[in-house]
């Protein structure tokens, strides 16, 4: 597998949403020197950076050079990656592949994005192929909906069931102090009267759009038992992709092959064979409330259409068998760089034992996903114990 | 070092510059959708790639990939089919095409065209979302032949059959 054990030894947050203060850099530094800071470590600590980031967002291409400084990467190996929306996941799982391999002992990750710094709508169009998809692409919410639209086709979920999703999401943000969108008296009936965007999603069933970042540090076995009292080991890493266009999947958003692919390779890796039982939380990349439940059947929590039992039974939340996102997800936060860097940042401080006020008692392991377009899933399962190589 | 606490900062001190970039592409089309769209335009036919396997690709394309075979056949598909997702949208949209918004409401879905295994999205005639539906059947309108132009708009939308 690898030639050396790696873990996440630090993770850093900025305060995400409408962050007008900062620039660009200055918020992909904030989250790093939050990630030193907490161990009292310094850049001359960082032996190589890789930075995670959607370009077209702020229309700023060349960010690896533009914020080499701010990445603290001068003098070191600097990689950039875009892998869309998972590129926070793309992104971590550079760092452990980086040390993993024997190359380097400690290696930071950053994935960052300003959105209010462009148009959100303009930068999803350019995702789409322009040949084939443009002309009649709706941005992520049209496509969400028509990939909901499948769903409930298959598994019969119900807008309130959707809406209790979207519901659990903003109400355990509020125990987070980074999340962007924290609403500790909504309820199911608001998200159902809430402006219809595309059928059947409403406003409060999609995630929002935020600035922010997100870093965390990888270490080697030598060093990571010296950098943090717990660290969060990687048991398993995988990267699937599927078919590139939008309509190559039979039934889109129902099975989703890239992260069932995904999934069956992590688990066999890190030995789990029932995840709902294995695993103490999850922490998975859900753009918008159906997806959530879809995305659940699909790593297996629960028989594929029984999606909505996971939610009417509270197997999901903060005091479930397997509670998800108690973050908040990625319907509270979604600063689209750093959201699914996030989703490991949250998952590793969960097995550290630093998650704060919605910390899952007792975690042993934890399994985090980042899912892009509709196409590919990188994910990751950390957990306490270290993994023999 | 540690960077300032957002919440001390004042607001009335952002400065945000102002940037407007227009960029202008011509995207080339490729052997197999330039093939695609002088079909449509020409003959009225809509054509998806087929290889040696069976596996019958929409938009048509090189290589196959659940086979990883070449594509090296023609094949006609629809003009009818099947609604594989489907919505109907009311937020106001930027049109790429156009660069202004998109009327709104509008129905568009994935069309697994009679004969193709993938699906394209398309526009829809109808913007009721109870009338749309998983499964629903839908059949092209095409543009007149004087007005078609050879690109997917050459279909004017799809058109509820049921």
């Amino acid at each position: 597998m690898s030639r050396v054990a790696s873990a996440i030894v630090a993770t850093g947050q900025t305060e995400h949403g409408r962050r007008l203060d900062t620039s660009m850099a200055e918020l992909a530094r904030e989250a790093i020197d939050r990630c030193l800071d907490s161990r009292g470590l310094s850049l001359q600590d960082v032996d190589a950076v890789v930075a995670g980031n959607m370009e077209m967002f702020e229309g700023i291409y060349l960010v690896d050079q533009l914020f080499v400084g701010a990445l603290g990467a001068i003098g070191k190996p600097l990689y950039k990656l875009n892998t869309g929306g998972t590129v926070g996941a793309s992104t971590a799982l550079a760092c452990y592949h980086l040390v993993a391999s024997g190359r380097h002992e400690r290696v930071l990750g950053v994935g960052f994005q300003k959105q209010s710094d462009g148009s959100t709508q303009a930068a999803i169009t350019t995702v789409g192929d322009p040949v084939w998809e443009r002309a009649v692409m709706a941005g992520a919410i049209g496509n969400f909906a028509s990939m909901a639209s499948t769903y409930i086709a298959e598994s019969g979920v119900t807008p309130e069931q959707a809406a209790k999703v979207a519901v659990l999401a903003r109400r355990n943000a509020c125990r987070n102090p980074y999340a962007h969108l924290r609403m500790p008296d909504i309820t199911v009936e608001q998200v159902l009267e809430s402006e219809m965007l595309a059928y059947p999603i409403h406003r409060l069933d999609m995630c929002p759009s935020s600035d922010g970042a997100c870093a965390i540090l990888m270490a080697a076995e030598d060093v990571a038992g010296d950098l943090a009292d717990r660290p969060a080991w990687v048991h398993s890493v995988a990267t699937v992709h599927d078919q590139q266009y939008m309509g190559d999947s039979p039934k889109r958003l129902a099975v989703m092959r890239s992260l069932r692919g995904a999934a069956a390779k992590a688990y066999k890796l890190a030995g789990i064979d029932y995840p709902l039982r294995q695993l103490d939380v999850a922490e998975v990349y859900e753009p918008a409330s159906y997806a959530l439940l879809a995305m659940c059947e699909n790593l297996g929590f629960c028989a594929m259409g029984d999606g909505g039992r996971l939610i009417d039974e509270g197997i999901i939340t903060m005091e479930g068998q397997l509670p998800v996102n108690p973050s908040g997800g990625v319907l509270s936060t979604n600063p689209v760089g750093a959201t699914a860097m996030i989703r490991v940042a949250e998952a590793a401080s969960q097995v550290m034992g630093e998650a704060g006020e919605h910390q899952i008692e007792q975690v042993h392991r934890a399994l985090a996903t980042g899912y892009g377009g509709n196409a590919w899933t990188d994910m990751m399962i950390l957990g306490d114990e270290r993994p023999s190589r | 070092m540690s960077t300032p606490d957002p919440r001390q900062f004042d607001r009335e001190q952002a400065r945000r510059i102002e940037q407007q970039v227009t960029l202008q592409y011509r995207f080339a089309a490729g052997t197999y959708a330039s093939r695609f769209f002088a079909a449509l335009r020409d003959e009225g036919k809509i054509l998806a790639s087929r290889d040696r396997e069976g596996n019958v690709m929409m938009p048509p394309r090189p290589v196959c990939g659940l086979s990883g075979l070449p594509m090296d056949e023609w094949v006609e598909v629809g003009p009818d089919g099947v609604l594989a997702g489907c919505t109907v949208v009311y937020v106001p949209f930027i049109d790429p095409m156009t660069g202004s918004q998109r009327p709104v409401p509008y129905g568009f879905g994935l069309v697994r065209l009679t004969g193709a295994d993938t699906s394209i999205y398309h526009l829809l005639d109808e913007t009721d979302p109870a009338k749309i539906g998983v499964g629903k059947r839908v059949e092209a309108v095409f543009k007149p032949a004087a007005e078609r132009t050879g690109s997917l708009a050459d279909i004017r939308h799809f058109r509820l059959l049921d």
